[in-house]
């Protein structure tokens, strides 16, 4: 068997770094990490382990199925089946967790060395964390869904206690004493009533490797022999030590994905189609030959390409580059003025069978009051404040990305696809970027960057313009939403009707090599485009007859087009939670009743079955939020004031998950400009059991915010030939200008069963994104009786609305 | 063309095009990290150095045009200790991903320099063309008042020892 010592940066890049001044191994030391296994091991690195559990009986079907090919290359999956895979103690008793997991900025490697530190029973200051590089952590998946906490650290858990059990046990060896005698404290096992005789993890281990080989089916089965820790027993988790991502962050010294820089490398930029569907004629070279650095256009299909030796002059020369293109016969798309009408008018290409309760085609006729609403979300880019960027090193036959890919290994299999080379010659360097929220997991530049590098035969650096981002990111649909809703006499909402129209056909998933844009361009088909989805409303509402239908319609071009859709953080939840509580609040309107109170007559109270459970959960976060806010019960709108300034609060709820939300918004009106502003917050939020309040006040605090500026400025606007919204002016985002003055975060314990053992932790990076919407549009319509049904709510849009209403 | 540049308290000479923007000497002459493309169109404030007392947008500063010091992120620490709004931001655990921060903290540093009290009012205003896609706005402007707090505490502590 051969065996390979690869470290996790080639050696000239760490020649390139030192020459900087600035060692990588610094750098990661500083933020609490290591560089390489080899430092740790001194003469074998994880992928000789790796290559070692590949040659035992216990062979994972992924490299089995591979047959021959599995040491095809250096860089094998990494097996999660060995404890030394996930866990690495020195002897000094430090301890180093590798994790699959990435980070988009909200700090979740701090909380899993919480979680594995109590497990493992070290100090929580000697222990680091490294994520997320294909070749050195085991597969699980990078980040995505919100499950960091609720699904992906549950394997971190058990190994880290299987490791505490097989230390205890070679502490018993050690001292001859049991098991059941010994204690063990911040990595030292003491006899019980004799704590002369003692042993460390570092001296029982450190430098070696456990060889323990664990069990389950999937990395997220991962397990040992060993029991996890009751909530009682831990003592990091709850606790909120500062993240140990954010001293580097502000002092610059942090090396970020558009930082790499190797020997040799040279810089890229993309021409873009100028009109959507154009197709490439001609490329006249001569137009840039002659520039300063200038080394070559690259160009297959419709992608194109200019690759030079400096920063400044691919920029240039791609501004520069004369490309004749031919316009395509019909528009890509109808302009964003004629989107909804062409949405609502369209046969979808697939509707979902509708989820129905009671029988609301027999419940409608028999209500007292019926309303009806259509509301309509555009489609919202993520923008990133950084374009998407990455390197890569085609060195030695192999292919290095250094990526900000928040699924890294998705793109390790992307560009191993895309090139036709063997996984195991590809890896991806997962390194800080600019927040993820799923624009990084279908990122663009790492397909790009590797096959430019392998064109070129030099490491290459791409970075996509502002323009280029802000017109082809991936995007969230655009919804267009019909409800209906019956009261009966006394006010109750008996029947309801949810009919959503996603524009979603063909969702791009995770850097696949026939969906990733560069393949697009270059003509590469999937027979059956992605179906997409369009969601139903995330609420537990007992409402006796409803109907909800969910439709995915397409624009008539479906490849090649910047309207590509992607996932943005809590996919599709504002757009269904914008008109689900929306209609909620103006169901209350119409009944005359607070829209607090009309909500918790909705929400039966019993805790039996999961459905239950929510509810319960729900009317405790309602409350909690309603009097931290020190909500007055009343219907909306208020009677209305007199001033320039109209104020109003709202409330929206929802839940993703296991995870509560509930929001409140007050809101000024500015009556004269139309401009609105979100004064201040109030978020009750149920993530069951949380594992650092901090992290987590300021995740919620931001995807508030994230969802503030979603409804009052983002728009992705077009005409019937290209996207037009393509910078900070013609995409305005929310500005410190706008910053609420007070936001206001309570955690909360809903559970209502005092007998139920802790709960596990539920997803929370995305859950507070979802009512933030509704929450806004109901403040509004509380403060001057307009109700808002389009999203963005910029200024001259409110004002047309105020004035319609006789208010401006 | 050959051009001298001198930044945080260190004189370089690199060649190249004069009309070549600040940013891209910065950081692939110079090897430095703080300041970051962004938009390249002097909107988002990734890029933010200081240039005699001014935060300016380097992405479109051509460095043949830069006369004076420079100072980037990296430089703001003094002897070894941090300066108080990185502090702060730490304090305050103000980053999400922290793309933007360079650029928060570089002009949080300019207005600070000039008004080392400001109004909640002249924060917002300052700040306001600084982006931040994570929407830490609330943290950011909470930090630039903990430092505002720290900064002033510290003189009256100064003041006190030298009347003593």
């Amino acid at each position: 068997m051969r065996t390979f010592t690869f470290t996790k940066i080639p050696k000239h890049v760490e020649d390139v770094l030192q020459s900087e001044g600035l060692h990588q191994s610094d750098v990661l030391r500083k933020m609490g990490g290591t560089t390489s296994r080899r430092d740790l091991f001194k003469n074998a690195g994880l992928l000789v382990v790796s290559f070692a559990a590949a040659g035992t009986t216990r062979i994972t079907p992924e490299l089995n199925a591979q047959g021959p090919t599995a040491s095809a290359g250096p860089y094998p999956d990494v097996d999660f089946h060995q404890l030394d895979s996930w866990i690495v103690i020195r002897a000094d008793n430090s301890a180093t967790f590798y994790v699959g997991k990435t980070d988009c900025g909200q700090g979740t490697g701090t909380s899993f060395r919480q979680i594995m530190s109590d497990e493992l029973d070290v100090a929580y200051d000697k222990t680091t964390c490294i994520m997320g590089s294909t070749d050195n952590t085991v597969d699980q998946g990078g980040s995505g869904g919100s499950t960091a906490m609720e699904r992906d650290s549950l394997p971190m858990k058990r190994v880290a206690a299987e490791a505490r059990r097989v230390l205890l046990e070679m502490g018993s060896a050690r001292l001859g004493v049991p098991v059941d005698q010994l204690a063990v404290s911040e990595g030292v096992i003491t006899v019980k009533g004799d704590p002369s005789k003692s042993v460390t993890y570092g001296q029982l281990i450190g430098g070696k490797r456990f060889n323990v080989t664990l069990t389950g089916n999937n990395v997220n089965a991962t397990t040992g022999k060993a029991t996890v820790k009751t909530v009682q027993e831990l003592k990091n988790v709850g606790l909120s030590p500062q993240r140990y991502d954010i001293p580097p962050k502000v002092d610059g010294s942090l090396k970020w994905a558009v930082d790499v820089r190797l020997p040799g490398m040279v810089h890229a930029r993309n021409v873009k189609p100028p009109v959507v569907g154009a197709k490439l004629v001609s490329i006249d070279d001569a137009s840039v030959r002659g520039m300063p650095g200038f080394v070559k256009v690259v160009s297959k299909g419709n992608y194109v390409a200019v690759v030079c030796e400096r920063e400044e002059q691919a920029i240039n020369a791609a501004r520069m580059l004369k490309v004749n293109w031919e316009k395509p016969a019909t528009s890509p798309f109808p302009s964003s003025e004629k989107l909804f009408g062409y949405m609502r008018d369209v046969t979808p290409t697939s509707s979902a069978n509708p989820i129905v309760v009671g029988n609301p085609d027999t419940a409608f006729p028999t209500a007292v009051k019926v309303i009806q609403a259509d509301y309509e979300i555009p489609f919202q880019g993520h923008t990133a404040i950084s374009p998407a960027h990455a390197t890569a090193d085609p060195s030695n036959g192999l292919m290095t990305i250094y990526s900000n890919d928040m699924k890294s290994y998705g793109m390790r299999l992307g560009v191993a696809a895309f090139l036709g080379m063997p996984k195991e010659k590809v890896r991806v360097v997962w390194m800080e970027g600019p927040q993820g929220y799923g624009r990084t997991a279908a990122e663009d530049a790492g397909c790009e960057a590797a096959y430019l590098a392998n064109e070129i035969g030099r490491p290459v650096r791409v970075q996509w313009m502002r323009n280029e981002e802000t017109a082809w990111d991936t995007k969230a649909p655009a919804f267009a939403v019909s409800m209906k809703g019956g009261l009966d006499a006394a006010g109750n909402l008996i029947a309801l009707d949810y009919n959503a129209r996603a524009a979603d056909y063909n969702h791009v998933g995770y850097n696949e090599a026939d969906t990733v844009l560069i393949a697009q361009l270059m003509g590469i088909r999937r027979a059956k485009p992605a179906a997409g989805s369009a969601a139903t409303p995330g609420e537990v509402y007992a409402i006796p007859h409803r109907r909800m239908t969910a439709h995915v319609v397409s624009l008539p071009l479906v490849w090649e087009t910047p309207l590509r859709t992607g996932n943005l953080r809590d996919p599709n939840g504002p757009q269904s939670t914008f008109a689900s509580e929306s209609f909620i609040d103006e169901l209350a309107a119409a009944a005359k009743a607070d829209p607090l109170e009309f909500r918790m007559k909705l929400l039966t109270a019993s805790s039996d079955d999961d459905r239950g459970f929510r509810r319960a959960r729900s009317v405790a976060v309602l409350k909690a939020a309603a009097e931290t806010y020190g909500w007055d019960r009343r219907p909306s709108p208020k009677t209305r004031g007199t001033g320039e300034t109209l104020t109003g609060r709202g409330i929206a709820y929802s839940f993703r998950g296991q995870t509560i939300v509930a929001e409140i918004a007050e809101v000024e009106v500015n009556r004269r400009t139309g401009h609105v502003w979100v004064k201040r917050l109030v978020c009750a939020h149920d993530c069951g059991l949380v594992i650092n309040p901090q992290s987590l006040r300021h995740t919620i605090e931001c995807a508030m915010l994230h969802s503030i500026s979603r409804t009052l400025y983002e728009e992705v606007q077009f005409d019937t030939e290209k996207v037009t919204s393509v910078d900070w002016n013609s995409h305005p985002t929310l500005t410190h200008a706008d910053a609420p003055e007070k936001i206001e975060v309570v955690l909360v314990n809903g559970d209502p069963n005092p007998k139920r053992s802790d709960l596990p932790p539920y997803g929370a990076g995305e859950a507070a994104c979802k009512p933030m919407l509704a929450a806004i549009a109901n403040a509004i319509f509380d403060a001057t009786g307009v109700r808002l049904r389009r999203i963005p709510f910029r200024a001259p849009r409110v004002l047309t609305a105020l004035k319609a209403a006789q208010l401006a | 063309m050959s051009l001298t540049l001198r930044v945080n308290g260190k004189s370089h000479t690199v060649d190249v095009e004069p009309s070549t923007p600040l940013l891209y000497i910065l950081r692939n002459d110079l090897g430095l990290q703080g300041p970051r493309f962004g938009c390249g169109l002097g909107q988002c404030g990734a890029c933010t150095v200081i240039v005699n007392s001014v935060a300016i947008r380097s992405c479109i500063t051509p460095a043949s045009g830069v006369k004076g010091e420079i100072t980037t992120l990296e430089g703001i620490a003094k002897e070894g200790k941090l300066h108080p709004l990185q502090q702060a931001w730490i304090d305050e655990q103000v980053p999400q991903c922290g793309f933007c921060q360079n650029g928060q903290i570089m002009t949080a540093k300019a207005l600070l320099d000039k008004n080392p009290k400001p109004t909640d009012a002249q924060i917002r205003q300052a700040m306001n063309g600084t982006l931040c896609r994570c929407m830490t706005y609330y943290r950011i402007q909470a930090a630039i008042k903990r430092a505002v707090r720290v900064v002033a505490a510290d003189h009256a502590a100064a003041e006190k020892e030298v009347v003593a």
